[in-house]
């Protein structure tokens, strides 16, 4: 219980510090942080200037404190602000539209790339004399090593503009209506690009982590003792060296689940897809602050809380955390 | 120690490899004024030729004698010099041509030379981010670890705080609200941002480290806290503070060019980020100008691959376990 107490103080707190750092930052800004926000944009009116004082709380004579106050109350109730760049969207309404897109694309990558680089890791440590195994590994260490949006502009160059197997960019096709089944067919069509960037470029630290600790594993005397009794190697290979090895993947996967809504933000600014990366995207370029820092809240909400929901489940199903928190 | 380090650095294979690579990029960083045909910035060669040189013979303006020995003269040269003076515009977005290796830009500059110039900005800023950071951290690394005490306690909390928070988004919307002058801002962002793990990582080597029995037999023999430090911790540290140095120093030019490339940043500065960005922003895949955007991505993933190679070293020096049978 202590275990879990403390835990849930920290998410709580992290989640403070992330919230300050919202709250400061424009304040750190000399002189009228809404004017010289504004400064900084082309094409000022008024009615828009009222709303980014109203959005980070400017435009009240409350004290310093009071604001901060009211900010914490209005965050916590999902009110955000209005958004700049689509004013007068509350920026609530604009991330609304944008999540479903990210966690359908991310959410997908994260699950096939978790399963093909850990399966990819167990072979490339069982056969890890062999030329392939480290090449293999070779490939995708090379692969990681690349910007990602890069690797997405590489593909994009190939694909769609070589080969034009694939649209350039966006979502789903403009030319069907939404829902029905042409459209849901364009959503995968114009969604494969984008996933094979994201997946091509996670397989590689799936496979390092589970080659690592399964080579660490191999190396037990257990396991010299099961190919000493003739145990069929296929055995020792997915029951002795894999089952033990996996552990560490499997919080890297639980934990991976918090960004999902983050992870992906480069690959969506380069395929133009319309989830939380791209919106971020065009929040930066139309200094759409508001937006902007919601954004970051919920990138960073969401990986706190899969980490505190991964730390829950490692306390629920290994005993010597269990067992030490009592 | 040290030098036993190094030695067995330099005789495995990868992190050979790794440290040649490196090394070359730094010395195209180094002299890249010398090596890159143009300018980065410049759009057009220019070229003065003395077309005339001066005419006439020298005539006597005055002459005087101001004593029986000295004579003073003047002498005037009616001088006409001629010079042309060619300026050669650079073709906008062309192809790779012999003036132009690598093709040029939109605004007409030499895409080779900007992208050896951008050498410079890349190698720096990955190297000086590790550096820094991975000063900062092995300091709190050794605060942390070996007073220990709330000190500790004070350190770990709040690494473990900002541990958690996703550095890219909050590097972005940092970034949009300083104003970015040169890169030394950007250095400061990429620092805030990546200190927390190595700090953990050198932390916890500094805890075990301190419970082994040759220190704790130097502490009862009553050596002073500086000399166990720098005597007998850091020298058995070598091999994981060289690690965090190099894995922070490629996450630092991987997210400097992510930076760069979506426009935060000073995109002023001529680097493998700004390059991409004014492709992108200018679509160099549309008009298919693959040397304007393929170059500066495969020089990132090989600076990044240098720095891995090293780490793959220093691994399997670390780790027996994990070298070929």
């Amino acid at each position: 219980m202590k275990y879990f107490a403390r835990k849930l103080g920290m998410l709580l707190f992290t989640l403070l510090i992330s919230m300050s750092i919202n709250f400061f930052l424009p304040r750190l800004m000399p002189g009228d942080p809404a004017k010289a926000l504004m400064d900084r944009m082309e094409g000022v009116d008024a009615e828009k200037l009222e709303s980014v004082r109203a959005a980070f709380g400017l435009d009240t004579q409350d004290s310093l404190p009071v604001q901060y106050g009211k900010y914490l109350l209005n965050t916590l109730k999902g009110d955000f602000g209005i958004s700049l760049s689509r004013f007068p969207m509350p920026v609530s309404t604009v991330l609304a539209s944008a999540l479903p897109w990210t966690i359908g694309l991310m959410g997908l990558c994260t699950i096939i790339g978790f399963t093909i680089g850990t399966l990819l890791g167990i072979w490339a440590a069982w056969k890890r004399q062999t030329k392939l195994a480290s090449f293999s590994v070779g490939f995708f260490t090379f692969i990681r090593s690349f910007p990602y949006f890069w690797l997405g502009l590489f593909l994009i160059y190939i694909f769609a503009f070589k080969l034009r197997a694939f649209p350039l960019g966006g979502a789903f096709s403009i030319d069907q209506t939404r829902d029905s089944a042409g459209w849901w067919l364009s959503v995968l069509r114009y969604g494969a690009l984008p996933a094979f960037t994201i997946t091509l470029s996670s397989i590689g630290s799936w496979l390092l982590m589970m080659r690592n600790n399964m080579i660490n594993v191999l190396a037990e005397e257990y396991i010299t003792l099961a190919i000493a009794k003739g145990l069929p190697m296929n055995r020792i290979k997915r029951i002795y060296a894999a089952r033990n090895a996996i552990l560490p993947s499997v919080t890297g996967f639980a934990m991976s689940f918090g960004f999902i809504v983050g992870g992906g933000l480069i690959t969506e600014m380069v395929f133009a897809y319309p989830g939380m990366g791209y919106m971020l995207y065009q929040a930066v370029n139309a200094k759409d602050y508001p937006l902007m820092q919601a954004i970051f809240l919920i990138i960073a909400a969401s990986v706190l809380i899969a980490n505190f929901i991964a730390d829950i489940a490692i306390m629920l199903l290994d005993p010597r955390v269990r067992d030490g928190a009592k | 120690m040290i030098k036993d380090f190094l030695r067995t650095l330099v005789q495995n294979r990868k992190s050979l490899t790794g440290l040649i690579l490196l090394g070359t990029l730094i010395v195209v960083a180094l002299i890249a004024p010398l090596i890159a045909p143009y300018p980065p910035k410049s759009d057009r060669t220019e070229r003065t030729i003395l077309v005339e040189e001066a005419t006439g013979d020298p005539e006597i303006v005055s002459e005087e004698y101001p004593d029986k020995d000295i004579e003073k003269s003047v002498y005037s040269v009616t001088t006409k010099k001629t010079w042309e003076k060619t300026v050669t515009y650079f073709p906008l977005r062309s192809k790779p041509s012999k003036g132009h290796i690598l093709g040029t830009n939109h605004a007409g500059n030499d895409l080779f030379s900007q992208l050896i110039m951008g050498t410079r900005i890349s190698v720096f800023v990955g190297l000086a981010t590790g550096l820094f950071v991975t000063l900062v951290s092995l300091t709190l690394a050794l605060l942390a670890g070996y007073i220990g005490g709330v000190l500790d306690d004070i350190i770990n909390f709040f690494t473990n705080v900002f541990l958690v928070i996703p550095g890219l988004p909050l590097m972005i919307v940092i970034g949009t609200y300083i104003p970015m002058h040169g890169v030394l801002p950007i250095i400061l962002i990429l620092a805030f941002t990546s200190w927390p793990y190595p700090t953990r990582v050198l932390r916890s080597q500094v805890l075990t480290l301190k419970n082994r029995d040759f220190i704790r037999a130097s502490t009862m023999m009553g050596e002073r806290t500086f000399f166990v430090i720098f005597r007998e911790i850091l020298p058995n540290m070598i091999s994981i503070v060289m690690s965090e140095f190099f894995t922070v120093s490629l996450s630092a030019i991987l997210a400097e060019a992510t930076l760069e490339f979506i426009g935060v940043g000073n995109i002023t500065v001529v680097s493998w980020g700004t390059i991409l960005y004014w492709a992108q922003a200018n679509g160099a895949i549309l008009m298919g100008a693959w040397w304007w955007f393929l170059p500066p991505g495969i020089l990132i993933a090989l600076t990044g691959t240098a720095f891995v190679l090293v780490n793959f070293g220093i691994d399997e020096i670390s780790n027996p376990r994990l070298r070929k049978r």
